[in-house]
């Protein structure tokens, strides 16, 4: 599954060069080949050279998450302290950067307690069915034309079908803690994840509709060629602002955290859980957030993109695009863009926490029933004759 | 035998003993809770089932549409009304588990004998992987149109009925028993949440809190 064909790739190229006016578009830095040359060049066999290569994408993205939850979780700290002036951690280490750390650390060494009369197993398997559709959902983004786990034809609806899981985790931790507010929150969490993937489906749609495929790397490349000027938000302003509600609703954040509301249900599904297993939740949630900030990078705001086209301005210096030295650089700027502007999204996420009271939950349905839903069908419309009235502007 | 084939053989047979035990749970458990949340994991086998075999649309679709939404509409209405209390016995019911117990082994009988006396064959056509999607779509505008648009015909039929009964307060009489429908639910008036005089409503005030934190 992790391998890119040459038939994929044949026929990707061919899409991009399709949608892109530009001409030529930088192949990329494509790591597996050559680490895999590396290897057959040393003796081994191509079959042995993968298995040796399937690990480290899968380790180096896990890795990846969970120092992007610190960094997350720092921002967090500080950005709240800043928004009501006060100073925030700042004696671990340099400016608190390592509060994070000793968060994670006391509650790893807290007390893992199962109430009397909770379901063991059940109460277990909760968090860890929360957390891990979320780190899987990492399979589909990219931070460069070859660089993500697996490319996988059905690209962001793997995201969609995964993120439709953890409902299950939750109410199974709901249902198990035998807490009645754990059990509103379960079905309160469970309510707030159907109404809301509805929206976020269609507004992915839209997005799908522009590029012809789910695969997350076509959705990108069919962005670039003009720079900042042929990124997704432009023809897909509404989509835009459904997308980015629905995620936040999705991953509990404030305006919509009705499910671990605490002046209303304690923490909700969390009430009962502490030490490790309640670690998995606080993961899980900062995971998903950081993972809805990258996919919103990626489908509106040009994924890896430079806000000016790379090809153009690798063409004034003259060089080759395919030179090493210049495909190490391109690959760099990609990654540093992606995860730029997925941190810009985090630190609007944070800021509308610390600033935005919480919806009803009657207001919260309404707002997904009878607001959203319409709003993306119509988008959805809109760009269907949008795209067979200018073909050219809207991916043919 | 290749790393991968020999990764896939015992994939298949993972995933097999998954949703056979699996599905032997949801029937035979007797706690509801537990065969529900049993039949979410046989969907995701059954969805791995289609991973090995190509079809990561399929796959995909039936995680989103079985384990996203028909399951946690299960456990979603299991969990609203999961009362405790002891249902009373059905009389012979040893005699109803061993005649449902043989009319399934007789299904069970009947598709081996079908499995085995189908010549089916081997190796089946070439998987499309990520084409797929854009056949499944052609299928579906084409040929299948009839089936695909009576199946939301269907889904509208589910809803209108969903609305009906939710709605009751728009009827001034149940429409299956012609008797004056209930519309206390909606009408009922608050409890006031601070009462003027100490006295007997106190106590009216105070017995469902008691009746709810046994």
């Amino acid at each position: 599954m992790v391998t890119v064909t040459a038939g994929l790739q044949a026929s990707l190229l061919a899409t991009t060069t399709a949608a892109t006016t530009a001409g030529v578009v930088a192949p990329g830095l494509d790591l597996e080949a050559s680490f895999t040359d590396l290897l057959q060049g040393l003796g081994l066999s191509p079959g042995a050279a993968h298995l040796l290569w399937l690990p480290l994408p899968m380790l180096l993205v896990l890795v990846a998450a969970v120092v992007g939850v610190l960094v997350n979780v720092w921002l967090e700290r500080k950005i709240s302290a800043a928004v009501q002036q006060r100073i925030g951690p700042e004696y671990a280490g340099a400016l608190g950067i390592l509060q994070p750390m000793a968060d994670g650390l006391k509650l790893l060494w807290k007390e893992d307690v199962i109430p009397a009369r909770a379901d063991g197993l059940l109460f277990t398997l909760g968090p860890v069915l929360v957390l891990v559709p979320v780190i899987l959902s990492w399979l589909v983004v990219p931070f460069g034309q070859h660089l993500l786990i697996s490319n996988v034809g059905v690209g962001i609806f793997l995201w969609i079908s995964l993120s439709s899981i953890q409902p299950i985790g939750l109410l199974m931790a709901g249902y198990a803690s035998n807490n009645k507010y754990s059990l509103l929150g379960g079905l309160r969490a469970a309510a707030q994840s159907i109404s809301y993937e509805i929206p976020l489906a269609l507004a992915v749609l839209a997005v799908v509709m522009m590029s012809n495929s789910l695969s997350t790397v076509d959705i990108v490349n069919q962005q670039t060629g003009a720079g900042i000027l042929s990124w997704n938000i432009w023809r897909q302003p509404v989509g835009f602002v459904i997308f980015w509600i629905c995620a936040l609703a999705e991953c509990e954040r404030l305006p919509f955290d009705l499910p671990e509301a605490e002046e209303e249900l304690v923490a909700g599904y969390q009430t009962e859980y502490s030490g490790m297993k309640f670690a998995l939740f606080y993961l899980g949630s900062y995971i998903n957030l950081v993972l809805s900030a990258l996919l919103v990078a990626v489908l509106y705001l040009g994924g890896w993109g430079f806000p000016l086209p790379v090809e153009w301005i690798v063409g004034l210096t003259g060089q080759p695009i395919d030179a090493p030295l210049v495909q190490v650089i391109t690959a760099t700027t990609g990654i540093v863009m992606t995860v730029l502007k997925a941190y810009l999204l985090v630190f609007f996420a944070i800021l509308l926490r610390w600033t935005v009271p919480r919806v009803r939950i009657d207001q919260l349905l309404d707002l997904g029933w009878k607001f959203l839903l319409p709003i993306a069908l119509v988008n959805l419309l809109v760009t269907a004759g949008l795209k067979l009235a200018f073909p050219a502007f809207f991916g043919g | 035998m290749t790393i991968a084939s020999s990764t896939q053989f015992i994939c298949f047979i993972a995933l097999s003993a998954a949703v056979a035990i699996g599905a032997l749970g949801v029937v035979l458990l007797p706690n509801i809770v537990y065969s529900a949340f049993l039949l979410g994991g046989v969907f995701l086998s059954v969805a791995g089932l289609y991973l090995l075999l190509n079809a990561s649309f399929v796959a995909a679709a039936q995680v989103l549409v079985y384990v996203g939404a028909v399951n946690v509409l299960i456990l979603f209405a299991i969990m609203l009304v999961n009362k405790k209390e002891n249902l009373a016995a059905i009389p012979g019911l040893a005699l109803r588990r061993v005649l449902s117990g043989a009319v399934c082994a007789g299904l069970f009988a009947l598709l081996l004998r079908v499995a085995f006396s189908t010549p089916w064959a081997t190796p089946g056509p070439e998987p499309l992987g990520d084409e797929a999607t854009i056949r499944i779509g052609e299928h579906l505008f084409s040929d299948y149109l009839l089936p695909f648009e009576l199946a939301s015909v269907l889904l509208l039929m589910a809803m209108i009925g969903a609305i009906v009964l939710a709605r009751r307060d728009v009827f001034t009489t149940d429409i299956a028993t012609g008797e004056p429908a209930d519309q206390g639910l909606i009408e009922k008036s608050r409890t006031p949440l601070l009462l003027e005089n100490s006295g007997p409503a106190n106590a009216g005030l105070e017995a469902p809190l008691l009746e709810t934190n046994p």
